[in-house]
């Protein structure tokens, strides 16, 4: 066993860790909660210079753009940039479209599509979620009828986010509505640019802005279509595997965790040094433990994928524990500031730029990529074979 | 990186696994309850005869010479079997100790006795009254060429039935304030030693151990005068893993009853394990029992390797994490357990109860949560 990183993945790590320290300060930092102006710009111009260096997509293949690496270097990667709290975009296209596309796409589709997600030169979305449909995603309706050449689209999704600077969403559609409701869906990839396609603002509380986004008629050439159609449900079951260790958000959570400490044993609050009270002694170290259980948790998803498997319920418990222990971290670091930690990152009396503020609404993000009751499912039902 | 065992562990661990189901099943440990060793000679020896005594021991000394992971898998399958008797004291707290602390004169006479089997010998695994000078209640005063001991030692486990124990006594320095710790290996069968049984949760077998006017040779103390402290440390990191990867293989074995339990039960037309409310808590276990395994791999790693540069890498962090992780998974799969089986699990008869009384004592055991919690605020500079 050894939890070690080899020299080389060492060495890149510091580099990533060195870039991102110089190319990101401090006042370009993403804080939790706040969206400043520009940064999404500026996290696109930290995106190309990443992907000059074939540093973004590392752990694809050359051909496709990437570095030609493995996922440990990806997770290295991905954990330096929730570490650097970089303002982060195009992780849509880097974690979900492209891995699909490797192993669903044709040779054209990838030529096409890869390239330039790897280069930073896109913005993707996602369109899995409607509004009457959530956890019980394989009942979706969104409908897509072939015409000759082309797929009609009518419907709508539901927190589509990044959307309003997507260029593309990568979607699921019914096909084939008499089928059982698994083996009747297609996945595509539509152009935003595509008549027909409208969105309305859905402003989430962690301060993203995302939308519903609406399809009266929308025609797809039928190129749009990735893999089979009518599997596009297990082509999605298998890709959510893919980008599953989860270290960006870990490296994220991790950095705010880490300045909180910092900011407790160096400032006074009620008459004392925050962290001199056992009490938060007490919960910051809890927290730790947590946290650093977290990391190996999701360092064994990755080294899982390194060795060729597939993780499935263990990146089920990754996933669940660091939503559970963010949430816990966030409802502690509150406790600790009392009102101090109530005021948002534009106020002049806000500790540390708002972040624990911000984490504390972010925290609340317990359902992205599956719910935590949907976790606990597939660790039960696919990890320890209890029954349906 | 490479987070999955050698193959060598691999085979260490089912080996294990199938020598204590045929050797070690749940019924002997239910009978050896109300035995009056409250182990089995027999299994002892046959697992002497496998080398597990000894693995933490080197080559030279009559051991198996493995390390501290090789010995953390071995101890899953331990913890998973309940294994009775007094093997995380002898063959990792006492072993480690004397190899930090002994001369070679006394590694090469002592250790391979303990590795054979043929000299059993405990130590107290309960909190850290060992080497805090505090609670300190065995003294040591100078008698001729050696030792009188005299005083009482608490939670001493099997001590009834092992031939040798290792104490920590303090003496006197020049003044009052200094105390002076000093680790003694003492026979049993000493005049002036008795020991009485601490009855505990789960029959687990501890003892007060009482000393009056206990002489032993200069040869007793092992290692410097009043270096217990500094020779016990690495020895209670190096059990403290050990006493991670026992609760892990027990809160493993537990999970896998109640996941079969719950294929089985059937309550209101259908498995119990169909419901969400079963499968939920079973998760919930299946998280934290992952999480504690990782943490006390890490921990073993940690302990085991020294750095790029050579130096020895402190594990303290890591080991501290470990055990609080495991605490509160012992607490989770007692709760989740009992939670699951239900009004069955309430009867003596049933085997879950012996898994979560043993859970309770394996968490007070080499410091509980908020002990490495404790632990761990110091190490984060807190």
């Amino acid at each position: 066993m050894n939890f070690d990183f080899s020299k080389e993945q060492q060495s890149f790590k510091e580099d990533v860790r060195a870039f991102l320290a110089r190319r990101v300060p401090p006042e370009r930092q993403e804080v939790f909660g706040v969206e400043y102006d520009g940064q999404y710009q500026f996290g696109r111009e930290v995106a190309s210079e990443l992907a000059q260096r074939r540093w973004l997509a590392v752990g694809w293949p050359e051909e496709h753009g990437g570095g030609g690496k493995g996922p440990i270097e990806q997770a290295i990667f991905n954990e330096q940039m929730g570490y650097g709290m970089v303002p982060r975009t195009g992780i849509t296209g880097l974690g979900f479209v492209g891995p699909a596309l490797m192993v669903f796409g044709s040779l054209e589709q990838q030529a096409q599509y890869l390239p330039p997600i790897a280069a930073s030169e896109v913005e993707y979305c996602q369109g899995f979620s409607e509004p009457n449909v959530g956890s019980d995603l394989a009942s979706l309706e969104l409908r897509a009828d072939r015409d000759g050449d082309e797929y009609v689209l009518n419907g709508s999704k539901m927190f589509t986010s990044y959307v309003y600077n997507a260029d593309y969403m990568y979607l699921l559609a019914r096909t084939d509505p008499q089928a059982p409701k698994h083996r009747g869906i297609s996945m595509f990839i539509a152009d935003m640019k595509t008549p027909g396609i409208s969105l309305r603002a859905l402003p989430y509380i962690s301060g993203a802005m995302a939308a519903q986004t609406f399809f009266d008629n929308v025609r797809l050439p039928a190129t749009a279509l990735i893999g089979e159609e009518n599997r596009g449900w297990y082509h999605a079951m298998t890709t959510l595997d893919f980008e599953r260790s989860g270290l960006e958000r870990y490296g994220r959570t991790r950095r705010a965790f880490d300045d909180f400490v910092e900011f407790c044993k160096t400032t006074g609050l009620n008459g004392r040094v925050i962290s001199d009270s056992p009490t938060v002694k007490h919960k910051l170290a809890e927290i730790k433990a947590a946290f650093d259980v977290w990391s190996l948790l999701c360092w064994n998803v990755a080294w899982l994928q390194s060795s060729g498997a597939v993780p499935n319920a263990e990146a089920s418990v990754a996933f669940l524990h660091g939503t559970e222990q963010r949430l816990k971290f966030a409802q502690s670091a509150m406790e600790i500031l009392g009102p101090h930690g109530t005021l948002r990152g534009d106020s002049q009396w806000a500790p540390l730029r708002g972040t624990i503020e911000g984490i504390h609404r972010e925290s609340m993000h317990l359902h992205g990529a599956g719910t935590s009751e949907i976790h606990r499912n597939i660790i039960a039902q696919r990890g320890l074979g209890l029954p349906r | 990186m490479d987070l999955g065992l050698n193959e060598q562990q691999k085979l260490l661990s089912r080996t294990a696994r199938e020598f204590l189901e045929a050797e070690c099943p749940i019924s002997l440990v239910r009978e050896l309850e109300d035995s009056k060793e409250g182990y089995s000679l027999e299994l002892w020896q046959k697992m002497a005869g496998l080398g597990w005594l000894g693995l933490a021991i080197p080559v030279d000394h009559g051991g198996d010479g493995g390390n501290l992971m090789d010995q953390t898998v071995l101890f899953e399958e331990i913890g998973r079997a309940m294994v009775p008797g007094p093997l995380l004291a002898s063959s990792a707290y006492v072993v480690r100790t004397i190899l930090g602390a002994g001369s070679d004169e006394q590694k090469s006479r002592i250790l391979p006795q303990f590795a054979s089997g043929d000299t059993t010998v405990t130590t107290i695994l309960a909190g850290q009254s060992l080497n805090d000078g505090r609670e300190l209640s065995l003294r040591a005063t100078i008698d001729g060429q050696g030792y009188a001991l005299e005083g009482t030692a608490i939670f001493m486990p099997y001590a009834d039935s092992s031939d040798m124990m290792l104490c920590v006594a303090g003496s006197l320095g020049q003044t009052e304030s200094t105390v002076y710790l000093t680790l003694f290996l003492v026979a049993r069968d000493s005049d002036g030693l008795t020991t009485n049984a601490m009855p505990s949760i789960g029959d687990y077998r501890q003892h007060e151990v009482r000393f009056r006017n206990v002489r032993v040779g200069p040869d007793a103390t092992i290692g410097q005068v009043g270096g217990a402290a500094t020779y016990l440390a690495p020895a209670q990191q190096w059990t403290t893993v050990l006493q991670c990867a026992d609760i892990v293989g027990r809160s493993e074995k537990i999970l896998e009853m109640v996941v079969e339990y719950s294929k089985n039960r059937v309550q209101f037309g259908r498995p119990i394990g169909s419901f969400q409310a079963v499968q939920h808590q079973c998760a919930d276990l299946r998280t934290a029992v992952d999480g504690a395994r990782m943490a006390t791999y890490h921990a073993a790693w940690k302990v085991d390797n020294t750095g790029n540069n050579g130096t020895v890498r402190d594990a303290s962090e890591e080991v501290a994490v470990a055990k609080a992780c495991a605490g509160s998974l012992s607490r989770l799969a007692t709760a989740v357990g009992h939670g699951i089986f239900a009004g069955i699990a309430f009867t003596v008869e049933h085997d879950m109860q012996l898994y979560s009384m043993r859970s309770k004592i394996a968490e007070a055991n080499m410091g509980d949560t908020d002990h490495h919690l404790e632990q761990l605020a110091v190490c984060m500079g807190l």
